[in-house]
């Protein structure tokens, strides 16, 4: 029997445009676009060049810090164009895709009968270890340090997220294998943390994995959320962390000895006409899934992922790394409303009851609503933030870089996309993940 | 031409190079009041809700004109009691409204005049905290203090209890409540006793009185005294032997002190429009109900206290009769409840409020030159509102290196 734990603070945000659970086609797109960006904290060391022809699987670059750590190129085909921004610095890298494509062969290999080391090398050399991140600090784990155990999120709690029973359906093998995999690499537990919804058997049913079932509103989906529920990250210990779908696309390159880089992406937001999934390469080109699909005369925001933690892209952006949701929703830029402190407008929404609660579904567009102020309204972030942790005293002693006061209060078991939800609702409009990603930051830069 | 149009067509005058970018700060400030920016996120969430200062602030306003209201009704109430005059509901009101009217406008335009030159001066966006300290201060002042008296203490309390430390949201002590408190210490004798809490002469002339040598003549048997005033002064042994009088010496009914027809500041003198205003602050979550509740907590022990071991009759008043008189009830309801100066932590907030209640009736009873304590309790727990937050967290602290120590054996 699963252990069960109930998750009380938080928050879904009442979002227009949940994906429909239809299958809607495979879009292919001429260019396939990798962006080093998507893998924070990594500097990027090409292995190609111009022209380069790569298969399915081929590194396209290592970290500059740890040349072990390769990363594979989604597609096969041709190195057509290698975009630099300021400094040099690789902002993409974009390869004309074969009309078939063809597939490195890293060999069939079952997980259980190699070493830990050998499983490891496998991940390593297929490119695919930056599916593996770690606590503290929330990068790419490193791999010569074997964690003090692994967590698995089963499944998605933001807002307008996808289901991952209908991502995962027709997957147990995969994910079996991934499992077994992860298991290799720990001397410790691979916790697998499924929803009391979930339904699907590759995660209901999985082996090798302590399985824990949570309850309640988002961010009981985030892997932190879980990590700090059922065993927290303790000062001097790392733990590693995955989702689901990654640890499906590991157990494919065990089982079929090839990486697979293929999503299933849900098109989501109240700016989409007819939402639904697409199975596409991570690095597609999304324009075909908006045309004619969103409304027109008003400027729009794409989002590679959801509106709480995506990336702002463009109509012809690409589909990024770790996203399996694109989002839709208004700019807002245009919009003219007279006195809203005042308003009892039913448009607005607030977690809190300065305005009246609705039950109906919001279109939320992308104002902040507000200008920066200083924190004044108290146990706001508490209320969001279901960790044993105090979110204020945490962000303003990492506002001030007191790194003693940020070990005490917790910062080694927190990410960025724990503080999305106090960030909504934050009443003083400051950008929290910003403050906590730099704090981070700064805190490996002054810990290595 | 449109409002919209106007502020699009001067707002470049206001931007980085244009004639008038010095007021820039000014200009923001009143467009966003007119209003909701729209600017986009940059960066990190890209919806937001729609909670923002100006909205906390607007709901605090709504909750206190209840008791702003009905304290004006009150001046005028007390002022024709006084001169021996009968009025009308809307004479009365009218009265009382012109004359805080005045209090209410020098103290917005010296405390914004402040706050604007110093957010301009930071190159920052105007915070709205004063919006709700502005008129707290009229409230609770004596209802005849002169106006230059209210433009120092404003001044006073906005600078050095406000802007020196950063300004909304980093000060330490309540900033309308330093007003009050400079004022008390300043000026002692106009902030006490039984001359200043009823306005006897005339207001913009409406309800002028007879006038002898200056001096305003009231009816016979006329003291302005406020109950606590009365209780404390007197000399009577025993509390069932006394009785609280209105200003002509008639006795009060409790009925009279829960509506609020009593002398007093315009803010704590209706315990209905108080609790009116504490519904509104709970229920839309701006006021903390632990905080308030443990305010009358705190309150509650020290009276009980205090009535096991009376010696006088002010040691023998009950529970009901402090809640309905004085501060007591405005302070726990909209002062202690301000979230930058309480306690941040919500246990801390039940020790914060309770520790208030108990300050509060110890300064009443047994200081014999102020009869209320409520002013001197908040200031002084605001200073300890940062250390009882740092135990909460330091509990939270030890018991996370207790686990890391359990782990790493």
């Amino acid at each position: 029997m699963a252990n069960r734990i109930k998750i009380k603070k938080g928050l879904d945000i009442p979002l227009l445009g949940k994906p429909e659970q239809v299958y809607r086609g495979h879009i292919i797109s001429e260019y396939i676009k990798v962006f080093p960006d998507d893998f924070h904290g990594v500097t990027p060391k090409l292995l190609v060049k111009l022209g380069d022809l790569v298969k399915a699987g081929n590194a396209l670059f290592h970290s500059k810090n740890n040349p072990e750590v390769l990363f594979a190129s989604p597609v096969s085909g041709e190195i057509v164009e290698i975009v630099r921004g300021e400094k040099r610095k690789i902002l993409y890298v974009s390869i004309k895709a074969d009309n078939e494509i063809s597939y490195e062969n890293f060999g069939v290999k079952k997980p259980s009968s190699l070493s830990a080391n050998e499983v490891k090398q496998s991940i390593l050399n297929a490119g695919i270890w930056c599916l593996i991140k770690q606590r503290p600090y929330d990068v790419i784990a490193r791999q010569e340090i074997a964690p003090r155990d692994i967590f698995v999120t089963g499944f998605d709690t933001a807002p307008l997220a996808p289901s991952y029973d209908f991502i995962l359906k027709d997957r147990e093998a995969d994910l079996q294998t991934g499992f077994d995999a992860l298991a290799k690499l720990t001397d410790g537990s691979v916790y697998l943390s499924i929803s009391s919804n979930t339904q699907n058997p590759g995660l209901r049913d999985a082996k090798n994995v302590v399985i824990t079932e949570f309850e309640g509103p988002h961010p009981a989906g985030n892997v932190g959320v879980q990590i700090n529920n059922i065993q927290p990250v303790n000062k001097g210990e790392i733990v590693w962390t995955l989702n689901a779908l990654d640890v499906a696309i590991i157990g494919k390159l065990f089982n079929e000895g090839l990486v697979d880089l293929t999503r299933t992406v849900a098109l989501t937001g109240s700016e989409v006409k007819q939402t639904g999934y697409y199975k596409m390469l991570v690095g597609t080109e999304l324009s075909p899934i908006f045309q004619d699909n969103v409304t027109e005369g008003i400027n729009l925001r794409y989002i590679s992922g959801n509106p709480l933690t995506g990336y702002l892209t463009s109509e012809s952006g690409s589909l990024r790394a770790y996203n399996s949701q694109v989002t839709v929703i208004p700019e807002g830029d245009e919009v003219n409303e007279a006195f809203g402190w005042a308003s009892l407008s039913p448009k607005r929404y607030s977690a809190g009851c300065t305005y009246l609660h609705r039950k109906k579904n919001y279109r939320l567009d992308a104002r902040i609503l507000g200008g920066p102020r200083t924190i004044v309204v108290s146990n706001e972030y508490d209320k969001v933030f279901p960790l044993d942790i105090f979110p204020e005293q945490l962000i303003k002693a990492t506002l001030k870089f007191n790194i003693e006061k940020m070990e005490k209060l917790g910062i080694y078991e927190v990410s960025p996309e724990d503080f999305a939800l106090c960030e909504f609702v934050d009443t003083s409009k400051l950008e929290l993940q910003k403050i906590i990603r730099a704090g981070l930051d700064m805190l490996r830069k002054e810990m290595e | 031409m449109s409002l919209r149009n106007y502020l699009d067509k001067i707002k470049p005058k206001f931007k980085e190079g244009g004639k008038y970018h010095w007021l820039h700060s000014t200009f923001d400030a009143f467009e966003a009041f007119l209003y909701v920016p729209n600017t986009t996120s940059k960066s990190g969430v890209h919806i937001h809700d729609a909670s923002d200062t100006k909205r906390t602030m607007s709901v605090v306003i709504l909750a206190l004109m209840p008791a702003l209201l009905f304290g004006m009704y009150n001046v005028g109430y007390q002022h024709f009691l006084s001169i021996g005059e009968s009025a009308s509901i809307w004479l009365t009101f009218l009265y009382g409204f012109l004359s805080i009217l005045p209090q209410i406008v020098v103290s917005y335009v010296v405390g914004l005049g402040i706050e604007f030159i110093f957010a301009q001066f930071r190159k920052e966006e105007v915070a709205e905290g004063f919006l709700v300290t502005g008129i707290l201060i009229p409230m609770i002042m004596p209802v005849d203090t002169p106006l230059w008296m209210i433009a120092l203490a404003t001044a006073f309390s906005v600078i050095f209890a406000k802007e020196v430390f950063g300004g909304t949201g980093y000060n330490i002590l309540n900033v309308a409540l330093v007003a009050r408190a400079f004022l008390f210490f300043a000026y002692p004798s106009k902030m006490t006793g039984d001359q200043v809490f009823v306005r006897t002469g005339g207001t913009f002339g409406l309800g002028n009185p007879e006038m002898v040598n200056g001096v305003a003549q009231t009816v016979d048997g006329f003291s302005g005294a406020t109950p606590l005033g009365q209780i404390s002064v007197s000399d009577v042994s025993s509390f069932s032997d006394f009785t609280f009088t209105n200003i002509l010496g008639e006795p009060l009914s409790k009925l009279d002190m829960f509506l609020g027809l009593i002398p007093g500041s315009v803010g704590e003198v209706s315990t209905l429009a108080i609790l009116i205003g504490a519904i509104i602050l709970i229920a839309t979550k701006v006021g903390s109900w632990k905080t308030i509740l443990s305010v009358f907590l705190g309150g509650l022990f020290a009276i009980v206290l205090v009535n096991l071991f009376s010696q006088n009759a002010v040691m023998e008043m009950t529970p009901d009769y402090h809640f309905l008189l004085g501060g007591f009830a405005f302070g726990a309801v909209f002062m202690a409840t301000d979230p930058v100066t309480s306690a941040r932590t919500e246990k801390g907030k039940w020790i914060y409020g309770f520790l208030i209640g108990v300050m509060a009736i110890t300064i009443r009873i047994f200081n014999p030159g102020y009869p209320e304590g409520m002013m001197l309790a908040i200031l002084f727990m605001n200073t300890f509102a940062p250390l009882i937050d740092y135990y909460v967290v330091d509990a939270n602290v030890k018991h996370r290196m207790k686990r890391s120590a359990v782990k790493n054996k």
